[in-house]
């Protein structure tokens, strides 16, 4: 194949997530892990994510992102590294570091991992080990910070911010400078899985978020083009556009869970929608013949305002999940949209952000799983 | 993002000593998908033009800014007279986009 384009229109896969566990020694809140906490077992084999790799790359996959839940819970990660790097694959491991040791990490480079992403709660013990739920957790994440740059990996540090942290974010650029950090996310949380769960935790004030922002503007112009590159992203609740959700759905990426599902992306799994498991059909099926794959792709599903908007092109009229989980119905405008007849449920959100939550924090733990919510699906379809 | 202008950089080194290399957070491998060389980095992927391939191909830590546009003029002896200008501003443009760095840096 010469171009880019099959002749349907719909492009290969660039991004393969592969969620191999959700097994997760952290218990972070924030989590965008599907809550029911179901595919923490029956979990794929060796085998099968061979079989993954290989039919992704043949259909012009190039980066690939090992995840989870943690994916060092693995015993198996080396060798699906060793095999993807085989296959021309750019792996990406990201992890909490909780299960990392120098062996590990040295049998990684020679498997030939290309990089590692490392999560950090916080800038402190107190704080970081407060909001994983695990102690010693930011003494160990110190030492791999040190061991990815020793063995001389690119190392992207990603923080999730909430209103648990955002206090703290001119320490937290320190230490990642400190670490010799290359980039590093400074995420505000987006409200999926656990995270959607916990947002009157987390949602931070749009005064703290200002607050927030402009530290970050004034340590990038302290830096003078020295130290790591600092990507501020801001929680959409707080737009009026939407994202360019995964970048169109079934264009760019594609996630394989624990248990074989394929996903245009990884939350999509709590949508109205049967996704095809890949235990039994190919990926090439999957992606250019799937019922759901092919469910959002283009416009013709859209509604108004979307389908006369001159946006639509930029961004694909935002995200499923958010319009799913915000209104009911997956065929709505994204409600981050000030056009949408539903933006109204936003500001009704973000005006009660800081207040005191109507219900305890949930620590994402297996024993608190929560069974899959069921929004009463009001579309006609 | 920093757009900084092509004119406006300091002389950086001395072309005929310093050997240009790839940063090793990028790599650069053809993708027969997108048909064309790519550099990839953590989570993302540049796709080349036919030119900038050929001169990132030469920057392999080995060779200067001259021998690069030497070996480009021994390959391609039909190109235009401002070729070497071609392969200078391209240079500037990858270590300004930390794509390549010379010497130690």
């Amino acid at each position: 194949m010469a171009t880019n384009e099959t002749p349907n229109g719909i492009t290969p896969p660039l991004w393969l997530l592969a969620e191999i566990t959700y097994q997760c020694p952290l218990h972070c809140p924030y989590c965008s892990n599907p809550v029911n906490m179901e595919e923490t077992h029956n979990e794929l084999s060796t085998e099968h994510w061979e079989r993954v790799l290989k039919q992704a790359r043949d259909m012009g996959a190039v980066q690939l992102g090992f995840s989870g839940g943690e994916p060092l819970l693995r015993p198996d990660l080396e060798h699906l590294v060793s095999y993807a790097r085989e296959l021309g694959f750019y792996t990406n491991l990201i992890t909490s570091g909780i299960g990392m040791t120098e062996k590990r990490i040295a049998r990684l480079k020679e498997a030939g991992l290309d990089h590692i992403q490392l999560s950090f709660q916080a800038a402190n013990a107190e704080v970081n080990d407060l909001i994983g739920n695990k102690r010693h957790s930011f003494e160990q994440k110190l030492k791999i910070a040190k061991l990815v740059k020793q063995y001389a990996y690119p190392m992207v540090l990603n923080f999730c911010i909430t209103a648990q942290n955002i206090h703290e974010i001119e320490e937290v650029m320190a230490l990642s400078e400190q670490l010799n950090a290359d980039f590093v996310e400074l995420a505000t949380v987006q409200y999926y899985g656990w995270a959607y769960e916990n947002r009157e935790h987390l949602l931070p004030t749009s005064a703290q978020l200002q607050d927030a922002e402009a530290k970050v503007n004034r340590y990038r112009a302290h830096q003078a083009g020295e130290g790591p590159t600092f990507i501020f992203v801001t929680p959409d609740y707080y737009e009026t556009r939407p994202k360019a959700c995964m970048n169109g759905w079934g264009t760019t990426f594609l996630t394989i869970t624990p248990d074989g599902s394929a996903l245009p992306c990884h939350s999509a799994k709590i949508l109205p929608l049967t996704f095809p498991n890949i235990k039994n059909r190919s990926l090439q099926d999957i992606w250019y013949n799937d019922f759901s794959f092919n469910h959002f792709r283009g416009d013709s599903w859209m509604p108004l305002p979307c389908k006369t908007c001159d946006e639509k092109e930029k961004d694909f009229g935002g995200c499923r999940c958010q319009a799913y989980l915000l209104t009911g119905d997956m065929y709505k405008t994204d409600p981050v949209c000030s056009k949408s007849p539903d933006h109204h449920v936003m500001k009704s959100i973000t005006d009660k952000a800081g207040d005191k939550p109507t219900k305890a924090l949930q620590y994402r733990k297996v024993e608190r799983a929560i069974p899959v919510k069921l929004i009463p699906d009001t579309t006609k379809a | 993002m920093t757009t900084s202008s092509v004119c406006d950089a300091a002389p950086r080194h001395n072309p005929q000593q310093t050997a240009a290399k790839l940063n090793p957070l990028f790599r650069m491998q053809y993708e027969k998908a997108q048909g064309c060389y790519v550099l990839l980095f953590p989570e993302g992927m540049i796709k080349l033009n036919p030119s900038a391939a050929e001169i990132l191909k030469r920057v392999d830590g080995s060779k200067t800014e001259t021998t690069i546009c030497q070996e480009l003029r021994a390959a391609f002896p039909d190109a235009p007279d401002d070729l070497e200008d071609d392969v200078r501003a391209f240079l500037i443009h990858a270590e300004e986009k930390k794509w390549i760095r010379y010497g130690d840096q």
